[in-house]
């Protein structure tokens, strides 16, 4: 076998590895911490003998593993149970909600993963001067504000100061895909926002520590036009750097969403999340948490295969 | 006369330096430097770091590293003055009638791009030749170069090839666009002696072949005066004597030049082991981790009291993992050392306080081999308070003699290793040592990062204070010179075994064995034609077997 | 205080003035926290310099407070993270070995979920309290001190002075604070200022999704949470606490730089 798929399936297994443990860290968070789940649902005037129920319903008299084991199976299978609030089936739930919120990240990338690699490359070629400069300030200014505010300073401005947005962004499936665009606008944009700072700076870093390199003097000493450099000596380079921070911004971004669904009352996975670690209801905040978990590590495993593909030393061994 | 090919005049040179902390500030790297260079002749620039040789170099392709500025004076090539040309005069000129070879090819080939396609760059981007006659000339360079399979080399990416390979391939480069002048900027500096020979043969034969001319940088002036037709010696930034390489090394005019090239002619008489060894190294045989192959094996030597036994060898040769195993960081798999008539432990904590003080180690890198945030007192003052309990006045007076010792003097206690030049620091590093009174140092590579007058007043002093002290020295390197200057046995190590081992008069003299022919034969010498004689004696040799 | 940049001394005067104005809030705010002193969301004006909140209490007088409840929980989660984190990353590297590939391949784990989805799992259980939230906040954001300190320590563990002071026969407490701690104090004291920003961002963020410090107590994230209705009708009641947020973190990002400046430049710092 070629030794880079041999790497690239040893990451994979391990990707997997790194799941199933991340599965366990978020059942012992919510199962054997200190804060007894029964306790919380029902509030601390709850009887002695409402408590037992409710730890008998919810089949905390049995051993933890055994828990784990049938909770990882079903939802392996899709089956994350049912809501102890309402008692809705919660992959149902979560399968409607996936796909709106799937969509809004998606927005953002579209719009913040090639505007965040032109800035970048605009504050590479006016390194140090005036572009570059104020790239720097809007990124610090930006990572300084948490996304919620952010969101509401954006939304203060222009749905309610200039009116040409809706402030709260509902979407339903009646609604075509134009509509849709509108209605994630506004989240949209402090969700790019919030990416574009990180992609940028770190874009910038990634192309800089590329045209420092000797390669690219070389280049440049046999009369290449600075176009050709780039084009042809630099990006080859710069590519793996820039695709690993597109992907741990994408994984950035679907964290992001979880606030920014609640200021925009967004029908998302995130707003979902949130109200449902209010109402206390276990097995929904382990599934949300299990399926963000995943999107995140898929992610920064893509980065990391990606990464190993595109090396030069790998890809044509010795 | 026809007119000469480049022809610099009163050229100067400027920087911006940003210190940290402090304010941006100009200075001048050259200053008021006039050359000339023929058509088909070879210059060589010579001299110590910050000569600012590299700098002229580049210059002659109006390039300037970095915040390097060229302010002042003409530059003229092929007849036409570049210093101040516009940017799309300087990319016809570059890669087309000046060239460059830099120091480390590993880096300044893209690890992204078969070599084919990066040495054919030039010539095809200035539409020299059609793609086929490029690379038709590229395997006929590869051929002349003696770079292996030249038909099918091209298609190996850089990390593919080794370090002498790529070296010779970035030659191939610089020479596929049949420019009329090449810069060799230190192209074998980082290579061990037996490849930097091969790679200095190869670059030779095709200045020759070519007729090109070149400009030839180096701090070797053995080695330039293989090369070169005349020789320019540098110092911070001016120039010092250029003359023939015949006048330049036979009468040197300069003391500076006299200095450079009387280095390493110390005369060192061997002593004569006595009868009991300070320390006995026998069949040692250690490995990293759980690396299957023994990194050394089977490696007896000993070495006496108050003597210096020199450990040579190309990287790879296990020396410096000698080391390792004698301070105890790598305690060897089999075998055994005896110190001062007891057996050492194998590992770092299972020896004693005053088997530690016995044997104390310099390092090749001075900088790191001194905490950066403790003062000069701080450093040799430690092992006086660790090991002899000195404290307050008494201790500060030992500092002051062991600073005298190292001829620092006063006013050295109080400052911070970066405010201590290479060599001020390596004999920081030295006073260190010698404070511990060990009966033995390891020095590691200890003058490999210094330039060679510097690294002459270390081997003196160390010379000095043996002979006053008493200490013993192991002492590890890749510089045969520095081997005759120190050693009074040596051992020749080669793939972690010890290829011949004995008096320095004995290993120095044939009858040979291979590889040492091959080492010894491959240090450049001072003198005009060594290269030809040791290629064709080994031609010889090769044909009668 | 010569020879400090304008920006550093700027940095300086806001960082002291949040922190001055986080204790001395009881003295300084013109009401009580929560007196109710005036009409809903009244505008700003001489008597309520930034206007009344949606209950009708003092906007300034509910920032200050919130300042204080919102720097009190960052400070002491910063507290805990740096030298939980600190410690665990110098012994890691220090000590080698299975303990460090233990330590690093937990934290590993624990990084590969997302602090704020982690911290909402946890929070769905336990009480929210001040102690829970310190100590969810602090021990979740250790993990970012951990690999900083163990890589800084890793490199600084492998230079050959520190192998000297071995070699010299020294103990592990004379490497780590005599050898080690001197060099790794300018990245580390840089890293203090990036995580009590990310301290502030994080509490501020969990009081505005209802999990952090609970009404009537103020804090920043919480009057946006408060006031956010009002912004459809075009009231800035909630997007104070974005002026404070964005300048403290600003200053203090300021002040982290010039530290980082300062102490590499020192006569004793790397390089030439």
């Amino acid at each position: 076998m070629h030794p880079i798929l041999k790497l690239v399936a040893q990451r994979l297994a391990l990707g997997c590895l790194l799941l199933l443990a991340a599965s366990v860290l978020i059942f012992i968070g919510t199962q054997i911490l200190p804060g007894d789940v029964a306790a919380a649902i029902l509030g601390q005037g709850a009887t002695e003998q409402a408590l037992a129920n409710m730890r008998a319903d919810l089949g905390l008299d049995r051993p933890a593993i055994t828990r784990y084991l049938e909770w990882l199976f079903n939802a392996l299978q899709g089956d994350f149970g049912v809501a102890l609030s309402n008692g809705r089936d919660i992959a149902e739930s979560i399968a409607g909600r996936m796909k709106n919120t799937i969509f809004l990240a998606s927005v953002a990338a579209v719009v913040s993963v090639p505007l965040s690699i032109f800035l970048g490359l605009l504050a590479v070629r006016y390194r140090d001067r005036w572009p570059d400069r104020l790239i720097s300030a809007v990124t610090l200014t930006s990572i300084s504000l948490p996304e919620f505010l952010l969101g509401y300073v954006i939304m203060f401005v222009f749905s309610v100061k200039l009116g040409w947005f809706n402030s709260v962004s509902n979407i339903n499936d009646g609604m075509s895909f134009g509509e849709k665009l509108g209605a994630v606008a506004l989240p949209a944009t402090v969700l790019t926002l919030v990416v574009l700072a990180h992609m940028m700076r770190m874009t910038r870093a990634a192309i800089l520590n590329v045209m420092q390199s000797a390669y690219v003097e070389t280049a440049e000493l046999k009369g290449l036009r600075r176009f050709t450099i780039i084009a042809r000596h630099a990006m080859p380079n710069a590519i793996a750097p820039i695709v690993n921070v597109v992907m741990l911004n994408l994984a950035y971004l679907v964290v992001g969403v979880v606030v920014i669904e609640v200021v925009f009352v967004y029908p998302g996975m995130g707003q979902y999340l949130v109200d449902h670690v209010s109402k206390r209801d276990v097995p929904v905040v382990q599934a949300s948490g299990l399926i963000f978990a995943t999107i995140y590590i898929g992610l920064n495993l893509l980065a990391d295969i990606i990464s190993i593909l595109s090396n030069p030393r790998l890809r044509h061994p010795k | 006369m026809p007119d000469p090919l480049l022809t610099i005049n009163n050229l100067r040179i400027e920087a911006t330096i940003y210190a940290p902390g402090e304010k941006p500030r100009d200075a001048m790297i050259v200053d008021d430097v006039s050359l000339t260079l023929e058509k088909g002749k070879v210059l060589g620039l010579i001299g110590e770091s910050g000569a600012g040789k590299s700098t002229i170099g580049l210059s002659a392709l109006a390039y300037g590293r970095g915040g390097i500025r060229l302010t002042g004076g003409t530059i003229t090539l092929n007849g036409r003055e570049i210093r101040l040309a516009d940017a799309a005069t300087l990319r016809s000129l570059r890669g087309r009638e000046v060239t460059y070879v830099a120091q480390s090819a590993a880096a300044a080939f893209n690890p992204a791009k078969k070599l084919m396609e990066q040495v054919t760059e030039a010539t095809l981007h200035h539409g020299l030749v059609s793609k086929s006659e490029a690379e038709a000339r590229a395997v006929e360079l590869f051929r002349t170069l003696s770079l292996p399979d030249p038909e099918t080399f091209g298609d190996r990416y850089p990390h593919q090839v080794s370090g002498g390979q790529l070296q010779r391939a970035m030659t191939a480069m610089a020479l596929c666009p049949h420019p009329d002048l090449v810069i060799f900027d230190e192209p074998t500096t980082a290579l061990d002696v037996t490849t930097q020979i091969d790679v200095l043969a190869a670059i030779k034969s095709a200045i020759t072949r070519t007729g090109v001319a070149a400009m030839y940088i180096t701090h070797d002036l053995a080695v330039v005066a293989q090369v070169s037709d005349d020789i320019m010696v540098l110092r911070n930034g001016q120039m010092v004597e250029c003359g023939s390489v015949q006048r330049i090394i036979e009468d040197p005019r300069e003391e500076y030049t006299q200095a450079l090239i009387s280095v390493r002619r110390i005369d060192h008489k061997e002593k004569k082991p006595t009868d009991t060894p300070l320390m006995t190294v026998e069949n040692i045989s250690a490995r990293y981790g759980a690396m299957g192959v023994d990194v050394l094996s089977d490696v007896s030597v000993e070495l006496y009291p108050g003597q210096t036994l020199a450990l040579v060898g190309e990287s790879g040769s296990g020396k410096s993992t000698m080391a390792r195993v004698i301070t105890g960081l790598l305690p060897p798999r089999v075998g055994q050392i005896t110190f001062d008539g007891k057996p050492l432990p194998g590992a770092l904590k299972d020896r004693s306080r005053e088997e530690l003080r016995q044997l104390q180690m310099i390092y090749q890198m001075a900088d790191v081999a001194m905490n950066p945030r403790q003062t000069v007192a701080t450093i040799i003052g430690r092992p006086l308070e660790f090991y002899f309990g000195l404290r307050g006045r008494e201790r500060d007076k030992r500092v002051q003699e062991l600073l005298d010792a190292i001829e620092l003097g006063e006013g050295f206690a109080d400052r911070y290793p970066a405010e201590l030049s290479g060599g001020q620091k390596q004999r920081v590093c030295i006073a260190r040592a010698l404070a511990a009174k060990p009966k033995m140092i390891i020095c590691d590579e200890v003058t490999s990062a210094l330039d060679p007058l510097v690294a002459d007043g270390i081997l003196k002093l160390l010379l000095n204070l043996q002979a006053r002290e008493g200490v013993a020295y192991l002492f590890i390197t890749h510089d045969i010179a520095t081997v005759r200057a120190i050693a009074d046995s040596i051992a020749v190590m080669y793939q972690g075994k010890v290829q011949r081992y004995g008096v320095k008069s004995t290993v120095l003299a044939p009858p040979f064995d291979d590889y040492t022919d091959l080492l010894l034969s491959s240090v450049p010498e001072m003198e005009l034609g060594w290269l030809e004689r040791v290629l064709e004696h080994r031609k010889m040799e090769s044909a009668g077997n | 205080m010569k020879g400090i940049p304008i920006s550093a001394l700027l940095g300086l005067f806001f960082t002291v003035l949040y922190f001055a104005a986080a204790i001395l809030a009881p003295w300084i705010a013109p009401y009580g926290m929560s007196e109710i002193v005036g009409d809903v969301w009244e505008p700003a004006s001489t008597q309520f310099w930034l206007g009344t909140d949606n209950l009708g209490r003092d906007l300034l007088t509910r920032l200050i407070y919130g300042g204080r409840n919102t720097i009190f929980v960052a400070s002491m989660a910063t507290a805990l993270s740096f030298s939980l984190g600190a410690i665990l990353g110098f012994s890691a590297a220090v000590y080698g070995g299975w303990v460090d590939q233990a330590l690093a391949r937990f934290n590993d784990l624990v990084m590969s979920i997302p602090t704020l989805i982690f911290a909402l799992v946890v929070l769905s259980v336990m009480p929210v309290t001040l102690t829970v939230l310190i100590l969810v906040m602090g021990l979740l954001d250790s993990t970012r001190v951990f690999r900083l300190s163990r890589a800084v320590a890793v490199d600084i563990n492998v230079m050959d002075y520190v192998e000297a002071a071995r070699l010299r026969g020294e103990g592990q407490r004379w490497v780590i604070f005599r050898e080690i701690l001197p060099n790794a104090l300018s990245p580390l004291v840089a890293e203090l200022g990036l995580r009590f920003i990310f301290a502030i961002l994080f509490i501020s963020t969990l009081s505005f999704l209802g999990l952090g410090i609970q009404p009537p107590e103020a804090d920043w994230g919480g009057i946006v949470k408060e006031n956010r209705e009002g912004i459809v009708y075009g009231i800035p009641a909630a997007l104070w606490p974005a002026v404070a947020i964005v300048t403290l973190s600003i200053s203090v990002n300021l002040v982290a730089d010039w530290v980082l400046n300062r102490t590499t430049s020192l006569k004793g710092g790397r390089g030439a």
